[in-house]
C-alpha cells in the first residue's frame, strides 16, 4: 500500500509538471492560436514573416488565408495537414536545420493546387488535361505570385 | 508461481517508478529547453540589437559598430575570403614578400594571363600591374602596395574608393567636408595615406545615429545630380530623395562606377552628365577632351575603363526589375529570428541559394549554369574583340613605322580610342556580362565595328602606305 502511494504521488508529480510545464508553453508559444484561421498566426514564429509580408501584398489576400490554399477541404484532414506541418515546422525553426530560401513540399504543393481548383474550377476546367496519363497542368507553376507577392 | 513472492512484486513497481520519472524529466526538461528556445526567438524578434557604445560620425573603427551589431560585423569581417568564381573572385596566389611589398598573397594577375590586356595599356600604369580584386578587406592594402601606386606618382583622389576617409575629408577641411575633398584630391597618395586608417567602413553606407543607408562620397553625389539633372530632376539629393531600395545600389555605386581625375586638382568626377551609357561616357569624355594617356605603340590618345558595374548594371534586367545590387551580393540571410542583411559581400556565385533563389525557382546548378553560359559568351566576345584590337595596334603601328603623316592616322586613332574604351568597358566590368548580357554584347559587338572603321581608315590593312604616297 505505502509504495503504490508514493508511486501514485510520483505518478502525480510528474504528469501534473509536464501538464503544468506544457501547458505554460503552449500558451506562452500561442499554441491555440494555430487551432484557428488567423493568418498572423502562421507567422509567430518568424520564419514565415516574409511569406506573410508578401501575402499581405498579393492579390489574394482579401480573399484567400493562409489555411484556404494550404490545408485541404474538410475538417479531419485540415487537422492532419496542420498537425503535420507543424511538427516539421516546430522542429526545423527549433533545430535551425533547413534550406533557405523554404521550398515547399511536394505534398503541400499538391494540397495548393488542388485549393486553387476549389475557387477557379470553372475557369481552368478547360485548360486541365482531359486525357489519360496527362499530368494536370501547374497553376503555380505560372501564377507563383498571387499567394505571396515577391 | 512466483506471483506470491513479495520482493519479485516490488522490483517491477520500483522501475516503474522510476521510469516515471525519468520519462516525466525528461519531458519536463524538453519542455522548458523548447520555452526557453521560444522566449530566445521571441526577444529577439523584439531586440533586434542592443546599443553598448555610443556611435557618431567620429566612429570610424567598424569595430566599435561591431559592438552594437555583432552579427553584421562578423559577415563585414568575412570579407577577407578568397574564393574564385569560374570568371572572376580571387584566389590566393602565393608570393615572396619584399621590401617594397610585403604580402605574402595576392590575387592572380589579370595582365599576365592575358597579354592582349597590357598591350591595350601599353604605355600606361595598368600594363605594369592589374589583378584580380580581392574582398573589401583588402582594399586599401591592395591600393598601396600595387605597382601602379609604388612606382607611379599618385594623387590622394585614390583614397576616395580605397580608405574609409569621409572623417579625413571633414578633418582636412576644418568641418567643411567639401572643402577637406579637395585639399585631400591634391596631396600626393602616400601623404594622404597617412591620414586614413580603415579599408570600407559601416559610416560610409549608414549614419551612425538612425542606421539608415545614407552615400557619402562626393564623386558620386556630384554624379548623380548631374545624371539626374540630365534626366530633368533638379538639384537630385540621393540622401533625401531616394527611395529605401535605390539606397541599396547607390551605396555600392558610390565605388564601383567608371571615372576620371579632373584637371589638376585631380577632382574625382563620374562621367555621367549625358547618361550612364557607353555612348553618352565617350561622348562625355569627347567633350571634355578627357584623355587618360596616348598609346605607347599607335600615339592615339585612348581612355581607361575603370570598374562600371553601377553602369553596367543599369542596363540590365535586374535593375529594370527593381533588384538593388545589395539584394545579390548581400542578401538577407536568418540568425535566429532575425532577417539581417549578409556583410560578407560576395560574388552570389558563392550563394545562390540566397541571392538567386529567393526570385528563381530553380536548382542552384542549373541557376549557376545559366550565370555561366552568359558569362561564357561574353568572354568568347570579348576576346575576338581583343583580338581584333591587336590588329588594329598592328596595323596602326605598321602605318606609323611606314611614315604615313599623323593626320592620316588620326581617324584610325580616334576609332581605336573608341574601340578599346568599349572593349575595357567590358573587360573591367566585374560580372563577365552577367550584370547587363545583351549589353555587353553590343558593346563589344561596337567595339569590333569600330576596329573595322579604323582599318578602313587606314586603307588597306595590309597595304597602309600607298595613298599617301
Amino acid at each position: 500500500m505505502r509504495t503504490r502511494t508514493w508511486f501514485s504521488i510520483l505518478a502525480g508529480l510528474g504528469l501534473g509538471a509536464s501538464i503544468g510545464i506544457g501547458g505554460f508553453a503552449f500558451v506562452y508559444a500561442r499554441g491555440h492560436s494555430y487551432l484557428q484561421n488567423d493568418p498572423s498566426a502562421c507567422a509567430n514564429c518568424h520564419v514565415m514573416q516574409g511569406h506573410f509580408d508578401g501575402w499581405l501584398a498579393g492579390s489574394h489576400r482579401s480573399v484567400a488565408g493562409c489555411n484556404d490554399c494550404h490545408t485541404p477541404p474538410g475538417a479531419v484532414s485540415k487537422y492532419v495537414v496542420k498537425a503535420e506541418n507543424g511538427f516539421w515546422h516546430s522542429l526545423k525553426f527549433t533545430t535551425g536545420d533547413f534550406h533557405e530560401p523554404i521550398r515547399i513540399r511536394s505534398k503541400n504543393r499538391e494540397v495548393t493546387e488542388v485549393a486553387c481548383r476549389g475557387c477557379h474550377q470553372d475557369v481552368v476546367d478547360s485548360i486541365d488535361g482531359r486525357h489519360a496519363g496527362v499530368e494536370p497542368t501547374s497553376c503555380v507553376g505560372c501564377h507563383d505570385q498571387v499567394g505571396h507577392l515577391r | 508461481m512466483g506471483t506470491g513472492e513479495p520482493g519479485m512484486k516490488k522490483r517491477p513497481r520500483t522501475t516503474l517508478a522510476i521510469a516515471v520519472v525519468v520519462i516525466a524529466a525528461g519531458a519536463a526538461a524538453g519542455t522548458s529547453a523548447l520555452l526557453v528556445n521560444i522566449f530566445e526567438r521571441k526577444a529577439e524578434a523584439r531586440t533586434p540589437f542592443f546599443r553598448v557604445v555610443e556611435l557618431d560620425e567620429k566612429t570610424v573603427d567598424p569595430a566599435e559598430w561591431g559592438k552594437n551589431f555583432p552579427l553584421q560585423y562578423d559577415s563585414y569581417l568575412r570579407t577577407t575570403d578568397m574564393v574564385r568564381t569560374r570568371f572572376g573572385g580571387s584566389e590566393a596566389m602565393p608570393r615572396t614578400p619584399t621590401e617594397a611589398d610585403p604580402r605574402s598573397i595576392v590575387a592572380r594577375s589579370k595582365v599576365e594571363d592575358d597579354r592582349r590586356l597590357s598591350r591595350m595599356w601599353a604605355g600606361y600604369a595598368f600594363s605594369v600591374d592589374y589583378r584580380q580584386k580581392r574582398g573589401h578587406a583588402y582594399m586599401l592594402e591592395d591600393q598601396e602596395l600595387t605597382r601602379r601606386v609604388t612606382e607611379f606618382q599618385q594623387p590622394g583622389t585614390c583614397l576616395h574608393c580605397h580608405a574609409s576617409i569621409v572623417d579625413a575629408y571633414r578633418e582636412a577641411g576644418g568641418g567643411d567636408m567639401w572643402a577637406g575633398f579637395e585639399k585631400i584630391n591634391q596631396l600626393p597618395y602616400h601623404e594622404a595615406r597617412g591620414l586614413v586608417e580603415h579599408p570600407i567602413a559601416c559610416l560610409d553606407c549608414h549614419d551612425p545615429k538612425t542606421m539608415q543607408l545614407r552615400v557619402t562620397r562626393p564623386g558620386f553625389l556630384e554624379g548623380i545630380r548631374a545624371l539626374k539633372a540630365s534626366e530633368g530632376v533638379p538639384d537630385y539629393d540621393p540622401n533625401t530623395m531616394a527611395t529605401r531600395q535605390e539606397m541599396r545600389s547607390y551605396v555600392c555605386g558610390q565605388c564601383h562606377v567608371e571615372y576620371y581625375f579632373k584637371g589638376p586638382e585631380k577632382r574625382i568626377v563620374y562621367p555621367w552628365a549625358k547618361g550612364l551609357k557607353i555612348e553618352d561616357i565617350l561622348d562625355y569624355y569627347e567633350e571634355e577632351g578627357f584623355t587618360d594617356f596616348v598609346h605607347a605603340e599607335t600615339g592615339a590618345k585612348v581612355l581607361k575603363a575603370q570598374h562600371p558595374e553601377f553602369e553596367m548594371w543599369n542596363q540590365g534586367i535586374h535593375a529594370r526589375s527593381g533588384v538593388s545590387c545589395t539584394d545579390c551580393h548581400m542578401p538577407y540571410q536568418r540568425v535566429g529570428a532575425m532577417k539581417i542583411t549578409d556583410h560578407h559581400v560576395r560574388s552570389p556565385m558563392l550563394n545562390v541559394n540566397r541571392s538567386c533563389q529567393t526570385c528563381h525557382k530553380w536548382s542552384e546548378d542549373e541557376l549557376k549554369a545559366r550565370v555561366e553560359t552568359i558569362q561564357e559568351r561574353t568572354v568568347e566576345l570579348r576576346g575576338l574583340a581583343l583580338d581584333a584590337l591587336m590588329d588594329l595596334i598592328d596595323d596602326l603601328k605598321a602605318a606609323k613605322a611606314a611614315g604615313r603623316p599623323d593626320p592620316a592616322l588620326e581617324e584610325a586613332r580616334a576609332l581605336q580610342r573608341r574601340a578599346q574604351m568599349m572593349i575595357d568597358f567590358v573587360e573591367s566590368e566585374n560580372s563577365a556580362g552577367f550584370h547587363a548580357p545583351q549589353e555587353s554584347a553590343r558593346i563589344l559587338a561596337q567595339a569590333i565595328d569600330s576596329v573595322r572603321k579604323a582599318q578602313r581608315a587606314l586603307g588597306k590593312t595590309d597595304a597602309p602606305v600607298v595613298a599617301d604616297d
